[in-house]
This record gives structure tokens, sequence and C-alpha cells, in this order.
């Protein structure tokens, strides 16, 4: 099949899948998973063949719609949107295994919603991954927010509705506020907003402009949690666990990231970024950011917050590593987006394993809980290494590419940022692991098992992947190594 | 000479008294439903005619202009005549059972007949090319609206309906007055001929003047901040069609006759080099879109929220003619198409709400979603399309607007058009929590609620339907706008 009709299955196979399980509902509940499971692995496969088609790909858009005389809508095979959209496509076979057991442990209302809205949302991130041109990319992003409000609402209660609103206004108001803007602003000063190797600018606009304009791109996407406008993203832990999984440690913050990192490759161009200047204060934002999130990380008690936290400072990482602007540093970064996505997705599928057999919210209800739940708690072992970055984990290949593309622009702010991070990561991490096998559990406990089977399977899979990514990155080293090129 | 020109208005004007002879309510819906479509077809006709082949002229018992009557159709008042009748026939098709419901039977007749003579008075001011003529049939359309809001059920509706009446007759003396000095200076009535004598001349206090009291006078009429304080209540209790139709289309036309006005007739040169009325038009903009959104965030009744909603819309519609250039006038115009759509769609989901429920409070929905969902998510995408988001209408006016103050350099324009939009998202979503994600009121538990009719859901359909599709294809309606810009602008 054509690389033409491929990219378009892409968007088709989530939307048409979310038809059928409208239809299935809540009377066919078999039907309606098993066409959630069934589009998942379909879609997987396609973005795999678009994997396969990248090296002979004509980096022709294909286009969908014309709105405006030089607006498409229009979709384009590139690297680091391969990256992400098999990241977010593969997850979600994964989460949606995770989710069976999960929403039918947990006796959740409303599942036929919930599993409409995730596809929708994959949907929506594939076309964030797969976009030609900014206006497109905007357009999916903000579907993306309107299709996981839903979910971050779920479960009815007053206090789901208030973070729903937090969610809706930060990541709406940044976009439209911000984003929107600049992205006008990019197209009455060039007249194109597609996707191009080193820029739309070609250096005639002034370093002011640039600066100002590479700013509200930045804070305008919001999804990427920078601070100030991180506060959405511990609002939104109140979905159930597969939602914060999915999309809040790999979809909706990945395309945040994932964004970031495209506007500054692709529309700005690193050389434009380098020369003007534009880029060198985001190193202290962003640096702040990961500093001060891993430091609120550390007092909070919540397992779920905690690894919320946790995310911020991590997605801060990725934006860090792109504004050195140094070849190897945006590898690390988009090696980043990838390898934080398995690592935190398997520490939240932790978190809704251990919460779904213990009904446990807290870190320091977990006492002794790895004689309990074994493989869950080895599974939580080996996402934090990753978080914290030490082999066997994957997570060492992101912070070593990063460490080594700092090195190489001399950018020594970031070298401290991360050997600071890193120590604050294992502060917050190793006491729970220390905690679940060191600890005597306390007596008053009533002895529970693993949770149900989907759920350990879902978690034991994604960490061994972890573990696979750092014994053979060749393939995914070869993919980042392609961007920008 | 095709006569179609003048058939857009003197079908529904016969119409009228086919109406009072029926007098049956089986037969008059039938009629005026025809009546509708036939207009909303001339239309569409004419508009494609007038996009490929230019203007159309038509000269009243063949007296040639400036002595006879003329009836004239450019781009702009050809878009103008497409949004008033085919609002007109969507709102037509829905509006039979609820009509039923809302309005005593003994005067449902008497109300199509109102109806039709401000469908006919709004064509009128559309097409005419004369301004007597204009004001006249100001004067149907505005009288018979009065009429139409004193039917509403509660008492309100009739005090609503006696203040739009006294400040509907204080704006249309201030045009008359208008006319009436400009016919003093230049003694005559036909548009391109006011255009050619007044730009011949000096202008005058005489000329200013009458620019002066037109302005306030049309202003007043179609709600822009400071003189909209007549429109709330009257939007509120007048019968739910009846708003959905004043809200798609009264206001539109009023905005015409101000761009026709300031644009053709006195020419940017007088109005807003001389007296900068283009400064005033502004900051009356920028205040009615904040004090227009700020009050509808604060409104418990659904159908006041989107009546202040409407204010603030005018607002960014006059902020784009304000902003004075070919690109400002474009956005302007696109989003007296766009807002339209939205607003019909809004206010027809109201009112099949009103017909299942009878209650228009936020309070008293919690949980409709789940009783009405087509209803309902109607509203969602009708209210994301007033919040601008992508491939709905609202967000090409908004990229339009913002655009156009960018080209102009005006960063802080553009900031204060992007915050309004994030106030919309506040009145909007209030009403879309309150629908999808509260729990059922016991009443709405019981099951004794069901979804709209089929015939009123499929013309709010065609109206959501619509909102997308111009959001993604913009080529007629961006084409139609540049055309008339460019025409108002002078430009060939």
């Amino acid at each position: 099949m054509a690389e033409h009709d491929l990219i378009l299955l892409t968007i088709l196979i989530p939307v048409l899948g979310s038809i059928l399980i409208a239809i299935a509902g809540e009377r066919y509940r078999d039907v309606r998973e098993g066409i959630s499971l069934l589009s998942a692995v379909l879609l997987f496969i396609v973005v795999y063949l678009l994997y396969q088609e990248l090296p002979e790909s004509h980096l022709e858009a294909v286009k969908l719609a014309t709105v405006m005389p030089g607006l498409t809508i229009a979709f384009r095979l590139e690297p680091l949107g391969i990256l992400f959209a098999m990241i977010a496509s593969f997850l979600w076979i994964i989460t949606t295994i995770f989710s069976i057991g999960y929403m039918r442990g947990n006796g959740e209302p409303h599942q036929t919603r919930f599993y409409v809205c995730f596809a929708w949302a994959i949907a929506s991130a594939m076309g964030v991954a797969l976009s030609a041109n900014m206006f497109s990319l905007f357009i999916f992003y903000e579907f993306l927010t309107l299709t996981t409000y839903p979910l971050v609402t779920h479960s009815g209660t007053d206090e789901a509705m208030r973070s729903g609103r937090l969610y809706l206004g930060y990541l709406l108001g940044t976009s439209i506020c911000l984003q929107l803007f600049a992205i006008v602003w990019t197209w009455s000063l060039t007249g194109t907003l597609d996707f191009t190797r080193g820029g739309v600018f070609g250096g005639e606009s002034s370093e002011i402009v640039v600066t100002v304009l590479f700013a509200l791109y930045i804070f305008g996407i919001g999804k990427a949690a920078l601070m100030p406008f991180h506060r959405w993203l511990p609002a939104a832990m109140v979905a159930p666990t597969p939602v914060s999984a999915l999309l809040h440690a790999v979809a909706v913050v990945k395309a945040g990231v994932f964004t970031v990192l495209k506007i500054s490759v692709y529309l700005f161009g690193l050389d434009e970024l380098a020369s003007s200047g534009a880029a060198d204060w985001l190193v202290f934002v962003s640096g702040a950011t990961i500093i001060i999130a891993s430091v609120i990380a550390l007092q909070q008690d919540n397992l779920k917050a905690r690894l919320a936290y946790s995310t911020i400072s991590q997605l801060s990482y990725v934006i860090m590593a792109t504004v050195v602007l140094a070849p190897l540093s945006i590898i690390g970064a988009a090696m980043h987006i990838a390898v934080h996505a398995l690592g935190k997705i398997t520490l939240f599928f932790c978190a809704g394993s251990i919460y779904t057999a213990s009904k446990k919210k807290n870190v320091s209800q977990l006492d002794g809980i790895g004689h309990y739940m074994p493989w869950t708690m080895a599974a939580f072992t080996i996402g934090s290494l990753s978080m914290i970055g030490v082999p066997p984990a994957a997570g060492f290949l992101s912070k070593w590419y990063m460490l080594l593309g700092a090195y190489q622009a001399q950018v020594w702010t970031v070298v401290t940022v991360i050997v600071i991070s890193t120590l604050l990561n294992a502060a917050y991490f190793l006491p729970i692991v220390y905690a679940a096998y060191f600890r005597e559990p306390p007596r008053t406990i009533t002895p529970h098992g693993e949770a149900p089977a989907p759920v350990v399977i879902a978690l034991c899979l994604t960490a061994v992947l972890t573990l696979a990514v750092f014994c053979y990155p060749g393939p995914l080293l070869e993919l980042v190594r392609q961007i920008g090129k | 000479m095709t006569h179609s020109l003048v058939l857009l208005v003197v079908i529904p004007l016969i119409a009228t008294p086919v109406c009072i002879l029926l007098h049956k309510r089986l037969l008059i819906w039938p009629v005026v439903f025809t009546v509708s479509w036939i207009t909303f077809y001339i239309a569409c006709d004419l508009m494609l005619a007038v996009r490929d082949g230019g203007e159309i002229y038509y000269y009243l018992g063949s007296w040639a202009a400036p002595w006879g009557i003329e009836y004239r159709l450019d781009s702009l008042n050809a878009l103008v005549a497409v949004i008033v009748s085919g609002v007109n026939a969507l709102v037509i098709s829905f509006a039979r059972a609820s009509i039923f419901q809302e309005i005593p039977e003994d005067r449902i007749y008497l109300f199509y007949c109102a109806y039709l003579l401000n469908l006919a008075g709004l064509l009128g001011v559309t097409v005419t090319g004369d301004v007597f003529n204009m004001f006249v049939f100001i004067e149907i359309s505005s009288l018979s609206s009065y009429a139409m809001i004193s039917l509403g059920k509660h008492r309100q509706a009739l005090l609503a309906a006696y203040r739009y009446l006294i400040m509907g007759t204080i704006g249309a003396t201030f045009i008359l007055i208008g006319i009436g000095l400009l016919y003093a200076v230049t003694g005559t009535l036909n548009i391109p001929d006011l255009h050619t004598r007044l730009s011949a001349m000096e202008t005058s206090r005489t000329v200013i003047t009458a620019g002066a009291f037109l302005t306030v006078g049309i202003t007043l009429k179609f709600a822009l901040f400071p003189l909209h304080s007549w429109l709330p209540n009257a939007y509120t209790y007048a019968p739910s069609v009846v708003s959905a139709f004043l809200a798609g289309t009264t206001t539109k036309v009023f905005i015409y006759v101000l761009l026709r006005f300031l644009f053709s007739i006195f020419g940017t040169g007088n109005m807003f080099d001389i007296v900068s009325l283009d400064k005033v038009l502004m900051i009356c903009a920028l205040l009615a879109i904040y004090s227009g959104s700020i009050s509808a965030i604060y409104q418990n009744n659904i159908k006041k929220m989107l009546a202040y909603s409407s204010i603030a819309q005018i607002g960014y519609i006059v902020l784009g003619i304000s902003i004075s250039s070919v690109a400002g006038l474009t956005a302007g115009i696109i989003h007296l198409f766009n807002h339209a759509l939205m607003k019909t769609a809004l206010f027809l989901c109201v009112a099949c709400i009103v017909y299942r429920t009878g209650k228009v409070s936020l309070k008293s929905l919690g949980g409709i979603g789940k009783a009405m969902p087509w209803t309902m998510a109607a509203f969602v995408v009708a209210g994301l399309s007033m919040i601008g988001v992508p491939l709905t209408v609202g967000f090409i006016s908004k990229w339009y607007l913002i655009l156009s103050a960018l080209n102009q350099e005006a960063w802080w324009l553009a900031l204060a058009i992007l915050t309004g939009s994030l106030i919309t998202i506040i009145y909007v979503w209030r009403v879309v929590e309150a629908a999808w994600f509260r729990t059922p009121a016991s009443e709405l538990r019981s099951g004794k609620i069901r979804e709209a009719p089929l015939s009123m859901l499929v013309p709010l359909w065609i109206l959501v339907i619509a909102n997308i599709y111009f959001g993604v294809d913009t080529g007629i309606t961006a084409q139609m706008a540049r055309q008339s810009a460019e025409l108002l602008m002078g430009m060939p």
C-alpha cells in the first residue's frame, strides 16, 4: 500500500475503532474491548509499515483539505514524527490490555465513553505526530485537549470537575492566547507554516521578533508543562490510572515536548536559534523547572502526584536538551521522549496495579508491599532506575547523549542541572523501592495478591522493554539520528 | 433584465396577506415554508450570479436611477441576503412544533404574518439601493419584530418588546434625521449617486452631523455597546424561534447598513479621517467584547447568556470593521456570516430544550445530555465554534481577525481578541459541564424527557454541519468577503 494511504489510515483506524466501540457499547463489552485491542494492533502495524517506508519516503505532503489559501491540513513522513507515532501506537496496545484489567477490576462507570475518548485521543496524537505543517499540528493539538477532557473528568466527582476545569483552562488558554498568536504571527511574517529543514525564517526577521515568537511558542505549548504552566498535570491525576499512564505520561505530554522539538528543528531551525540567541533563556527556565518539580515531587505522599511532578521534571529535560542546540543533545532529547515514555508508563501501571490490588494511593502505605506484589514492584524498580538514568535501564541512554551534547556545546548549566536532578530523582524513587522490599508490612494489613493478570502482563511488558532498549538501542538511535537531516 | 432581485422582497410581502386569508393553522406553515425556501433559492442563485458576473441592477417600474428606486446587488449584500434567507429557511423548517407549543393557537397566523413581514423588511433593507426605501424597510422589519417579541410566553416579553420599541424608534428616528440631512445637502437618495455627490463636495458640518446621527441610530439597532441595553431582555423573553431568527439576521442586516453608509456613501475619507470614527468604533467594539462576555459568565438563564454573548460577538464583527483595512473588513464580514451560523444553531438548541422541558435555567439542566444527546451534542459543536476551535467557522473568523490586527502591527489588539475567546470558553463550558457531566435531576432521570423531534433536529444539525463545513472549506465565504471588502475600500 502506498505511503499516502497508510498515513491517512493512522487517523482513520482509531476513528473507525471508536465508532465501532460506541456501537458495541456496554452490552457487548467483550466485543467493545476486542475492537479496542484490534484497532490498537492494526494501528501499530500501519505505523510500523510507515517506519519501513521512511528511507524511500519522497517527503511529499499528503494533503487532506485546504482550509484557507496556503493553509492545508497535511501529513508528511519524518523521523521525529514516526518516533512519536510508534511510541504512542505501541503503548496504546499495552495500555488497552492494562485498561481491560483495571477498569473491570475497579468496576469503573462509563467504560464505553472511556474507550471511545481514548481512541479519539490516539487519533489526535497521530495527527500531531504526522502533521506536515504547524497549522494542522495545532488543529490536532487542540483536539487532543478536548478529547482527553472527558477522560480527566471520568469519575464525575467535584474534585474531578475542578481538575477538568484547570486542565481545559491551562491547555486551551495557553494554546489559544500564546500558541495561536505565534502561529498567526509566523504566517504573517513568512507566509508559510510548513515544517522545513532549517526553518522558515531564513534569517530575515530581527532577533527580538524571533525571541518573542519562540517564547510565545514555548509557553503556548502548555502540554510540555514548562513552569509556570504546569499546574494542569498534577490536577489531571484524578483520572483513572490508564489515562494517567498513556495520556499524561505518553500521548499528551509527549505531544507537548514533541511539538517543542519539532518547531525548534523544523520551524525555527537550529542555526537560526543559535545565531539569534532566541533560545538561550530557556536553558534556565527549563533547568529551574527540572529542579523545582523534583523538589516538589520529594514532598508528595500520593504516589500518582509524585509521578506527575516527576513527569514535569522529565519533560523539561527534553526542552533543555533541545535548546542546547547541539546535534548530540537533539538525539538525547528525541531519545528521551521514547525512553521516558516506557519508564513512566511502567511506573503508572505499577501505581494502578497497587491501587487495584490494595486500594492504596500513598507512598507511606507501601511498606513491605514487595512481598505481596513481587512482579509489580520489580517492574517499579526498573522504571525507577530508568527515571534516575542508571544502567541497565533505558533512561541512561538519553541522559548520556544529553550530557555529551552539553559537553560538546560547553553549556555547564545543563551539566550541573542534570547532576543535581539525578540525585533528586534517586532521592524520591529509591525510598519507595527500599520500603517495598526491606520494611516490615504493617500488622493490620489484610494480605492481598497481585492485580488482575492483564494489569500485571502489561506492566511486565513495558518493564522488559525498558531493559531491552538499553541492550539494543540500534534501531532507536538510527531513527533519531535522521532528525533534521 | 431579470426580475428575481425584486422577487426576493415581493414574494414574502405577498405571502403575508395570503397567510391572513388562510387563517388555518394547518395550511399556514407549508405556505411560509415554501416561501422561505424559494427566497433562499433565489438568494443563492443571485449570489452565484454576482460572484461570477458582477453587480446586478433592477429599476423599479423601469424608472432609471437616480430618479426611480433602484435595487442593486453587489457581493456584500448578496452574501447578507443569503445569510438572512438561509437562516430564515432553516428556522422556519424548525419552527412548526415550537411555535405551536409556545404561542396561543388563535395568534399563530398573526405570528407568521409578522414573521414574513420581518423577512420582507430585512431582505428589502439588504437589496435596496435607495436610502429612503431602506428606511421604510427598516421600519417594516422593526415594527414586526416588536410584535413577534411581545408574543413570548412570559409577561416580561411585553416589557422587553416595549423597551425595544422605545429604543428602536429612537434609532429609526436618528436614521431618518441622518437621511434627511444627507438629502438636504445632496438632493439625492440613491446610494451611488450620494457617494459621487458627497465626494465631489467639501465635507461640511451638515454631512458630519448626518454621519453622527446615522452611526448612532444604526449601532443602536444592532446593539453595539453602549447602546445594547434592549437586546438581552428582548432575546430572552421572545419566543425561542424568534430569538434564533433575530440573532441570526437582524443584527447582521444592520451591520450591513452601517457598512453601506460608512464605506459606500461617506467613504473612509469623511468619517474615518476627519472625525476618526474608526477609533470610536474600535473602543466600543472592545468594550462590547469584554462587557458582553463577562456578563454572559454570570447568567443563569441560557437564553440571556447567549444574548450577552451576541453582544460580544457583534463586538468582534465591528472590531474587524474598525481596523478599516481590506483584511480587517474581510475578517468582519466573514465573522458576520459565521456568527449567524453559530448563534442561530445555539438558539435552536435552546429552543429544543425549551420544547421538551420548558426550562432555560442552567441549574435545571444538569445531566440533560443523557436525555437529549443529539441536541446537546449540537450545542457542544456550536459552542466550540464560538470559542474558535480549529475546523469550525469560529476559528476562521478568529484567524482572519488576528491576521488583520497583526498586519496593522497592532499586537495588543491581537492579544485582546485572543483573551476575549478565553472568556468565551468559560461561559460555553458552564453549559457543557452542566449538561454532560452533572448527575441528572430526578425529573430527567424518570425518563419523561425525550430527545427533540426529528423536525427540529434536522434543521439544527444542518446548521451544525454548516458550522464545520465552512470551517474546513472557506472557498465561498472568504472569496465573497474579500470581494466585498475590496469593493467597500474602493478598490477595483
